[in-house]
């Protein structure tokens, strides 16, 4: 693993993993196309009865409209950037709480480890999107839940895998001999976390933060096609239960099925290329995976 | 071969947590959101003009008696782990008088058709073609068939359950676009007609969980593959002169299956969550849409039985796997731990 010397050092090294590069090439393509293209088309045209509705693709609704009358293309551009903004609270949440839980166990032990270890191991059991019905339908107002109070709701179960990675890996590290040489230097135990382990869990962390990130928004879409949640503010999610709601598929409306089925797709697709990538960063000696 | 007594012990103690945590969430969730479910009801049921204002007090008092609502913290909690023990999950609010448990009773077995037929096929599919195409000595051809399964293994089951919905069903009208049968077909378990018909629905279902599922057993066993490929016995079994397929099946094959079952036990959760919304997608008659359903009529007691029950089952199964283990790979053995 070579220490890239800055942007340009990246690039290069983007050159020898497809993946990596590829997966973040579409991720940027999906953040421009969220935010950059929200400049110039108004959120208004994402709510019903803002236009003629069920219009095919056409050039003055270049995505086209369904059929309660949102014109599809702030749709997608508001609810793209709503569903990744979603995942990504949720994901840092997820990592930040994974990362001092694993650090924490994975170095100290103790009871401490034995407690979060078997409350890790039964939450693994129990299936997250599970619990988190549970907990999303108790909420009350679903149907105004904002952003952040969905993000916090899947942060409840975005930091169970990170910590069990996190702490894996720690746990492998800890017997190395450059933490036993920073230990017989005196080093203090906050000090070898902060300034030997961290730097050298870097690309799992990379790994965890888009897993945990891929959760949100796999888990936000599932509640919200379910309806659980504020299916009046555009996101994909929503997009899903109201095509399914007006039975999109009886009128033959493909324009509506098929964008917000890319757009989730190339999501899914952009984390999995990243997470091959960062795995061959992480691993350069294991075969690549694709 | 044999399992020692205290490590089954130490498993069903395991289980046993699991259970206990999922009951206990369930129970305290509900109770910490300000929400009243029987206030909800009573205001639904006056909207529809089923219940005057005058009764409706009296109603609620009787509905919370019913529910327990009316004793203290502890003693409903304690009550509501003993039902639990008895698999009593009580009854739907908005179809009441049905019992919660007699709802899952109708829809599991749907589930559980399309859920585990998808998801042996996919295991023995993916496995195979993993093994294929990591074992050095057969085409390479097989290895164009990774990028397209790896990228349907990272989109979810549901979504790909629109497009296939849209495609076959209404483009091509090959498949049916939803339900579990014809209306227009008896619904009697014997007809071969009717049977016909019930496996006719369920392909589309089972294909977008196969599909998906697919890439994942692939993809792991290739990485077994290429280990077990390096290793000694392999190099020996050649040496000896053996028939490459017997080296294939009994030598590699044999020795990378445990992990994958492994893996398996691991993934019924996200099989059971994935499986959850692609019925709502088909409005298949199991029980994940009908967990849908209960979500959609904020019927509680239905959602937080059926979320029990699928909790309970995925543990039991995992738990079942655990103790297969050394019936699969005779090297395990739990003596030590």
């Amino acid at each position: 693993m070579q220490k890239s010397q800055g942007f340009k050092g990246f690039l290069k090294y983007v050159r020898r993993n497809p993946a990596l590069g590829g997966g973040l090439v579409i991720l940027l393509l999906l953040l421009l196309f969220s935010t950059v293209a929200g400049l110039f088309v108004p959120k208004e045209g994402a709510y019903p009865l803002s236009t003629t509705p069920k219009q095919p693709p056409s050039a003055e609704h270049p995505f086209g409209t369904d059929s309660v009358g949102r014109d599809l293309l702030p749709t997608l551009i508001y609810g793209t950037q709503m569903t990744l903004s979603i995942g990504l609270i949720a994901g840092c949440i997820g990592l930040g709480v994974g990362t001092v839980l694993g650090f924490m166990t994975g170095y100290f032990g103790g009871l401490f480890d034995t407690i979060i270890k078997f409350l890790v191991d039964v939450l693994m059991t129990i299936p997250s999107f599970l619990l988190l019905v549970t907990i999303a339908s108790s909420v009350p107002n679903p149907e105004e839940m904002s952003i952040l109070q969905m993000a916090l709701i899947l942060s409840l179960v975005a930091w169970v895998q990170p910590t069990r990675a996190i702490r894996a890996q720690v746990m492998s590290m800890r017997e190395r001999a450059f933490v036993m040489m920073a230990k017989l230097s005196g080093m203090s135990g906050m000090e070898i976390i902060v300034k030997e382990l961290m730097p050298n869990l870097l690309p799992y962390l990379a790994i965890s933060l888009a897993g945990a990130v891929n959760g949100g928004v796999l888990g936000s879409l599932g509640l919200q096609t379910l309806g659980i949640g504020n299916l009046r503010e555009p996101s994909l999610g929503m997009t899903i239960y109201w095509l399914r709601y007006y039975n999109a598929f009886l009128q033959g409306y493909w324009w509506w099925i098929i964008e917000p089925v890319i757009m989730i797709a190339a999501i899914f697709i952009a984390f999995l290329l990243i997470s091959i990538g960062l795995d061959e960063f992480a691993n350069p000696r294991t075969r690549r995976t694709v | 071969m044999r399992i020692p007594l205290s490590y089954v012990l130490k498993r069903i103690g395991f289980l046993v947590a699991v259970l206990f945590t999922a009951a206990t969430i369930n129970f305290l969730i509900p109770k910490l959101a300000p929400r009243d479910p029987v206030t909800e009801l009573i205001n639904r049921k006056i909207a529809s003009g089923g219940l005057t204002s005058e009764g409706a007090a009296e109603f609620g008092d009787s509905l919370r008696k019913l529910y327990g609502l009316d004793k203290p913290l502890w003693q409903q909690y304690l009550t509501y782990i003993w039902n639990m023990m008895r698999f009593d999950l009580g009854y739907s609010i908005v179809n009441y008088p049905q019992r919660v448990s007699d709802i899952i009773g109708q829809t599991v077995f749907w589930t559980l058709g399309f859920v585990a037929t998808s998801t042996i096929l996919a295991f023995l599919i993916g496995t195979v073609v993993g093994a294929l195409v990591g074992w050095s000595k057969t085409s390479k051809w097989f290895s164009w068939l990774m990028p397209p399964l790896a990228m349907f293994s990272a989109i979810p089951a549901f979504i790909l359950a629109l497009v296939l919905i849209y495609f076959l069903a209404f483009k091509l009208k090959a498949f049916p676009l939803r339900g579990g049968f014809s209306a227009t077909i008896e619904k009697d378990w014997s007809s071969t007609e009717f049977l016909l018909d019930v496996v006719h629905h369920a392909i589309l279902p089972g294909l977008s969980m196969l599909l998906v599922s697919v890439g994942g057993w692939a993809l792991g066993m290739r990485a077994m593959m290429v280990t077990v490929e390096g290793a000694d016995y392999i190099t020996f079994a050649e040496a000896k002169g053996l028939k490459g397929s017997r080296i294939f099946f009994s030598y590699a094959l044999r020795n990378t299956l445990l992990p994958q079952v492994t893996a398996l036990a691991m993934q019924l959760g996200l099989i059971v969550s994935g499986a959850t919304l692609v019925e709502t997608m088909f409005s298949y008659p199991g029980i994940g849409n009908r967990l849908g359903a209960a979500i959609a009529a904020l019927d509680y007691p239905v959602i937080y039985g059926i979320v029990f029950f699928m909790v309970v089952g995925i543990a039991v199964a995992t738990l079942f796997v655990d103790l297969l283990y050394p019936f699969l790979d005779p090297r395990i053995s739990y003596s030590g731990g």
